[in-house]
């Protein structure tokens, strides 16, 4: 059965008489809660530092509280009260940032949270959740908002993706296949991408392993360095700038293990992304899962570690082949 | 007998002053706006805060809130003075062995919150008013705001947000020393008329002389001014009050001075002469 985000963070609330919802006027996901919780929400208008300051009192107090603002405005323009007023004291506030990477869509720049997990993961105390889709952020909701510490979830709430099956613990990532040519490290809303092209990869003979993160702090390294040691290439794939999100903390990992191997980094390069639609946006960026997929194949024929047995047709997939991919997967 | 209160009360500020003075030799301290503020944090201690000791952890306390840490000098010397820990620690001032430095840390017993980036502690203060109210307490948050910090944005979302809250338990008391690290207020982004500025947010306001402890008086026991709306107390200081050698100066911020200044300035204090200083480590940031 389908349970939304907004129906499970009630459900928790009012289990938990601790647990405030909190919002800088970001209503979205959140709308018919001010019913659900009577005073128990606190909207204190677009003011995102008051968001924080505030939420930090309420944790003072002995609160829980769930917060919410557009993931940039969230974790840039607060980011100081995050690392000064809850980082500090590591009280459990939710900072859940709407509309990270590419799901700010055609709002341009101001609004691309490209650098939220390179903040986020620079304050001591702070997790990180990045859930693949809105059925992955339910199942992860509890254990988030029972943890003691401060967490900022990536949210997204596109519906399901995948079947998640394995269950959700802090700091565990889910295998989803456990191939031995490449690895491909995902995270959040890629996570259907990274699907279409390991599908794609392994119609052609390529032995993928696709790693799907949920969490980058603390981050599952034993998965990681295990895929270092096992697979040939490994693709660190985020809709975030390549300095200090996945890309970072896998060279960080792999030098302190004093591991060498092969990775991709498929992330934004010093550049926000062409504001557009959706899929007009990944498909301009080289994100969609075809084009994934012929990124990895190209770097997997140059280190010599694939045999390529079918050709990639040079016709690109169409958006409905590729649509009808995602729900084929998703079931 | 009324005379007998104020008596009581500046014996405590003149103890608490020696302190301050002596907390600005070695590495120095923010002694400036320590002295504005320390007749403030005197009489709320003394006679306005619900909190001791021993209800350090109590849901119904009062909470003071130093929101501009660098007066940090006076809190703790009222906090000593009034027994939340001993005097000997402040000898530990900037030293690794304990926890006492240039701004206020929870490691401190009495210190509600951290503080040093100035414009945090009123969106905290809220926090905690908002919490209180949710639960049908009578505790109420006293936060301590500087005039320089008023350039700060975040007290102005928090103006607005209080005042739609209607925290009527939540009191702002600003010390109006006129001055900023470097210069006098009026002179860089000038404030007045801060009463009427408060007044536009929705907020009560009244202005005190923030060294007269009969309109503290006065003021203190008619808070919340009005139900409904939070306070705001304007009170009117000296930088450097009580040292004519330092009031009102905009080159006495952060000084760090020499073991003979500082005995000179505790006599100063206690009626001598005005001291003159004559060391090279005053600074200004």
């Amino acid at each position: 059965m389908h349970v939304s985000y907004e129906d499970a963070l009630k459900a928790i609330a009012a289990a938990n008489s601790d647990v405030v919802v909190m919002t800088a006027e970001n209503r979205a996901a959140i709308r018919n809660l001010p019913r659900d919780l009577g005073e128990r929400f606190i909207d204190v208008g677009i003011c995102e530092q008051t968001l924080i300051g505030a939420a930090s009192g309420l944790a003072l107090r002995g609160r829980i509280p769930v917060v919410h603002a557009l993931a940039s405005f969230l974790t840039l323009r607060a980011f100081e009260f995050i690392r000064t007023d809850i980082g500090i004291p590591g009280l459990p506030v939710k900072l859940i940032g709407a509309l990270p990477g590419f799901l700010s869509e055609a709002n341009g720049p101001t609004h691309q949270s490209l650098e939220d997990i390179a903040l986020m993961r620079s304050v001591p105390g702070v997790q990180i959740f990045c859930p693949a889709d809105e059925q992955e952020l339910v199942m992860g909701l509890q254990s988030i908002i029972d943890s003691p510490h401060p967490c900022y979830v990536r949210c997204n709430l596109r519906e399901r993706c995948y079947k998640h099956n394995s269950e959700f613990h802090i700091g565990k990532a889910e295998i989803v296949s456990e191939g031995t040519d490449v690895t491909i490290l995902a995270y959040g809303f890629l996570f259907q991408e990274a699907l279409i092209a390991s599908a794609l990869l392994e119609c052609r003979g390529v032995s993928v392993r696709l790693i799907n993160l949920r969490m980058l702090e603390p981050v599952d390294e034993e998965v990681i360095l295990e895929s270092a040691r096992e697979t040939t290439l490994i693709v660190s794939l985020e809709d975030h700038f390549q300095r200090g999100g996945l890309f970072s903390i896998l060279c960080e990992l792999l030098v302190s293990n004093q591991l060498s191997c092969n990775v991709l980094p498929i992330s934004f390069d010093r550049q926000w992304f062409k504001p557009a639609l959706l899929d007009d946006a990944l498909e301009h960026e080289g994100f969609t899962g075809d084009q994934i997929a012929k990124r990895i194949l190209k770097v997997l024929k140059e280190k010599g570690g694939i045999q390529c047995q079918i050709p990639f047709a040079s016709t690109k997939i169409t958006r409905a082949s590729r649509s009808l991919m995602s729900t084929m997967l998703a079931r | 007998m009324p005379d007998q209160i104020p008596f009581e009360l500046e014996e405590t500020a003149l103890r608490a002053r020696e302190h301050i003075v002596r907390m600005s030799g070695g590495g120095g301290c923010f002694i400036g706006a320590s002295l504005s503020c320390v007749d403030l944090l005197v009489y709320l201690y003394k006679r306005v805060l619900h909190i001791s000791p021993d209800t350090l952890q109590d849901d119904e306390r009062d909470y003071l809130l130093l929101s501009k840490g660098h007066d940090v000098p006076a809190l703790y010397s009222v906090l000593v003075e009034l027994g939340f820990f001993d005097a000997e620690r402040l000898k530990n001032h900037l030293k690794t062995t304990d926890s006492i430095y240039w701004h206020p840390n929870r490691e401190i017993p009495g210190v509600e919150f951290h503080s040093g980036s100035l414009g945090h502690l009123l969106a905290v203060g809220i926090g905690i008013a908002l919490d209180i109210k949710l639960r049908g307490g009578d505790g109420r948050v006293f936060v301590v705001l500087g005039d320089g910090e008023l350039n700060e944005g975040s007290i102005w979302e928090g103006c607005l947000v209080a005042a739609a809250h209607k925290l009527d338990n939540l009191i702002v008391i600003i010390d109006r020393n006129g001055f900023q690290a470097n210069m006098r207020t009026e002179e860089l982004l000038p404030l007045e008329p801060l009463d009427s500025k408060f007044a536009a947010f929705g907020w009560s306001v009244t202005t005190i002389d923030g060294h007269s402890f009969t309109e503290m008086e006065d003021a203190f026991a008619s808070v919340p001014i009005f139900l409904n709306r939070p306070s705001a107390l304007i009170a009117r200081t000296v930088r450097g009050k009580g040292l004519r050698s330092l009031e009102a100066r905009s080159d006495r911020w952060f000084v760090k001075f020499s073991e003979d200044e500082i005995a000179m300035l505790i006599e100063e204090l206690h009626g001598g002469r005005t001291t003159h200083l004559a060391s090279s480590t005053l600074m200004v940031r």
